[in-house]
């Protein structure tokens, strides 16, 4: 009977994986190598695609490091410092889950689009955000915000502030004591987060489709790339490039569970 | 290295944890903190390291005054109830942190902390991590990490709170007998009257925020100012307003007018002495403490009727 329940649970959750993810991930592989290796091969070389690879790696490596460093510094301010206004920023913090990408791809054109109010200004100095890389990142940033923040925060919380006190008291300064005792305290916190807005910012799509323009070879993504390509029929381009992305997450992957590995023990 | 602390408010609040708080803490001296909870002996503390700020008054160390300097420059070391080890420094690492920071010669580094491994008995355990030692030998990696620096005062937050009775034991004689050797000025909070009355050779007596008592151990037991310091630093009962000790009522099997009448409720055997529990004919309670022969040739025992007579009581004018 006991047997019986377990088994149960189990197929339940690797039913309910495999119909979700595990099929549908499964079936891109498939179709992707429907019209052979040499048309996969030829569909991931092809200019556009590179550069929407090159592309999506560029705003993650610009987006990832602003949003770490950001991220650690906003969460450091959350558990030790008090202030008024204090839960209005914890709040603020997780409004990127709340509000669809679409959203905050229409807001960035309000504030920096031509007609803008940042946007007029900085145009007449030669600085376009909108349809160019700035605005990408912008949406990247935006969208990817909460992920280093909500994993340290607790593991912060947990180390406390008897440490950084103590290295304090042996002559340490603030700077020093941060990064010799407490950034070495809360590693796996950070990099879990940065594991998980990697992911994120490689697979943002809606709201840098709305301030990217999607010029093709010039302001198109990687996922942007795979959407053009489907709605252009080229079935065998839109699967070779998931493919790709299916890949890069893959690895993030890969590293998350290694982390989660070191953590355990 | 003497501390002078004048008239240190500090305020969490609604709670004022420090009120005008003035203490001298003469160099050399093996000093404790001693008070329940809240009675803000470890927010004194912190404020002589540096750790808090008061709203009010001075800190002094040295002749030199410390009210705005950061702990970084107070040279003082700092022990805490929970040692606060760097988990992920080795034990050397730990020590030499101090060192590391002040950027001296990596031989003198070397040196000193072996010599400060000898000297908290912890040689041979350099290379493990703390997560690796007992709460004991952190403890001692703490107080060695604390020493490493030479600070010209050593503050101590609680050092064996976390500790189990044995170990609690066995490091309170060692902090004396070290403090014996290297006679840096050390201060340490406890909430323990027992082991601020063995390990200081002065104590300060908090509550409220405020010092109620300054002086040594048996200073502060023979002459308590006022009640709460005699509750405090020993057992006592009270009858009206006499406070009395339990090693000052004596006890007889026959009345002589001046005693009161009295049945042993129970009786405590705490090896080489007795606790009586007494309950008088009008229902109060008095404790009297004997010494085992005397309790034999008494004949002490449970539901016994006997007399007691407080042989010493103390009033205090407040």
């Amino acid at each position: 009977m006991r047997n019986r329940g377990k088994y149960l649970l189990r197929t339940l959750a690797l039913g309910y994986l495999a119909a979700v993810l595990l099929v549908p991930v499964g079936a891109v592989v498939w179709r992707a190598f429907g019209d052979g290796a040499g048309a996969v091969w030829q569909a991931i070389t092809a200019p556009d695609a590179v550069h929407a690879f090159w592309l999506s790696l560029l705003i993650a490596a610009i987006a990832v490091p602003l949003n770490t460093l950001f991220g650690v510094i906003c969460a450091v301010v959350l558990v030790r410092h008090r202030f008024p206004g204090r839960r209005f920023l914890d709040a603020v913090i997780d409004l990127p889950f709340a509000i669809s990408p679409v959203v905050i791809g229409l807001a960035l054109i309000l504030v920096y689009g031509q007609a803008g109010w940042l946007g007029s200004w900085l145009a007449e100095r030669g600085i376009q955000v909108i349809f160019s890389l700035p605005g990408m990142v912008m949406a990247t940033v935006f969208v990817s915000l909460p992920y280093v923040v909500r994993e340290v925060v607790p593991v912060l919380r947990e180390v406390g502030t008897d440490q950084e006190e103590a290295a304090w008291t042996l002559g340490a300064g603030s700077l020093k004591a941060f990064l010799l005792v407490t950034l070495p305290s809360i590693r796996w916190g950070v990099a879990y987060g940065v594991v998980l807005t990697t992911a994120r910012a490689l697979g943002e799509f809606g709201a840098v489709t709305i301030v990217s323009g999607r010029l093709a070879g010039q302001t198109e993504t990687l996922t942007l790339y795979v959407e053009n390509r489907f709605e252009a029929f080229d079935l065998t381009g839109a699967y070779a490039a998931s493919l790709t992305l299916a890949a890069l997450a893959l690895l993030v992957l890969l590293a998350m569970t290694r982390l989660q590995r070191k953590e355990g023990h | 290295m003497s501390i002078i602390v004048k008239r240190a408010t500090r305020r969490f609040g609604d709670f004022t944890a420090l009120d005008e708080v003035s203490v001298e803490i003469p160099s050399g001296s093996l000093t404790a903190l001693l008070g329940p909870s809240g009675s803000g002996k470890s927010t004194l503390l912190r404020v002589v390291a540096g750790l808090e700020r008061p709203d009010a008054g001075t800190v002094e160390i040295d002749g030199r005054d410390a009210t705005t300097l950061p702990p970084q420059r107070r040279g003082v070391g700092f022990v805490f109830q929970h040692y606060a080890a760097f988990k992920h420094m080795t034990v050397r690492e730990n020590v030499a942190f101090g060192l590391k920071v002040r950027r001296r010669p990596k031989a003198e580094v070397r040196r000193r902390v072996d010599e400060l491994l000898e000297l908290v008995q912890l040689p041979g355990l350099a290379d493990r991590y703390p997560s690796q030692l007992s709460g004991g030998q952190r403890q001692r990696m703490a107080l060695a990490r604390a020493l490493a620096v030479e600070p010209s005062v050593l503050l101590l937050d609680e050092p064996f709170g976390a500790l189990d009775a044995r170990v609690r034991k066995e490091l309170r004689a060692w902090l004396r007998r070290l403090h014996d050797d290297v006679h840096v000025t050390t201060v340490f909070v406890t909430h323990d009257q027992e082991e601020a009355m063995e390990v200081a050779d002065r104590i300060v007596v908090m509550n409220h925020g405020r010092v109620e008592q300054v002086g040594g151990p048996r200073d502060l037991y023979e002459h308590p100012s006022n009640a709460f310091v005699m509750g405090f630093v020993g057992p006592v009962t009270r009858m009206g307003d006499s406070f009395i000790r339990p090693h000052d009522v004596e006890l007889r099997l026959e009345p002589n007018g001046t005693t009161s009448e009295a049945m042993i409720e129970r009786l405590v055997h705490l090896g080489f002495e007795v606790r009586v529990d007494l309950v008088l004919q009008d229902g109060q309670r008095l404790l009297a403490q004997v010494s085992r022969e005397d309790a034999e040739q008494l004949e002490l025992h449970q539901g016994q009727i006997i007399f007691a007579r407080p042989s010493r009581v103390r009033v205090f004018s407040n």
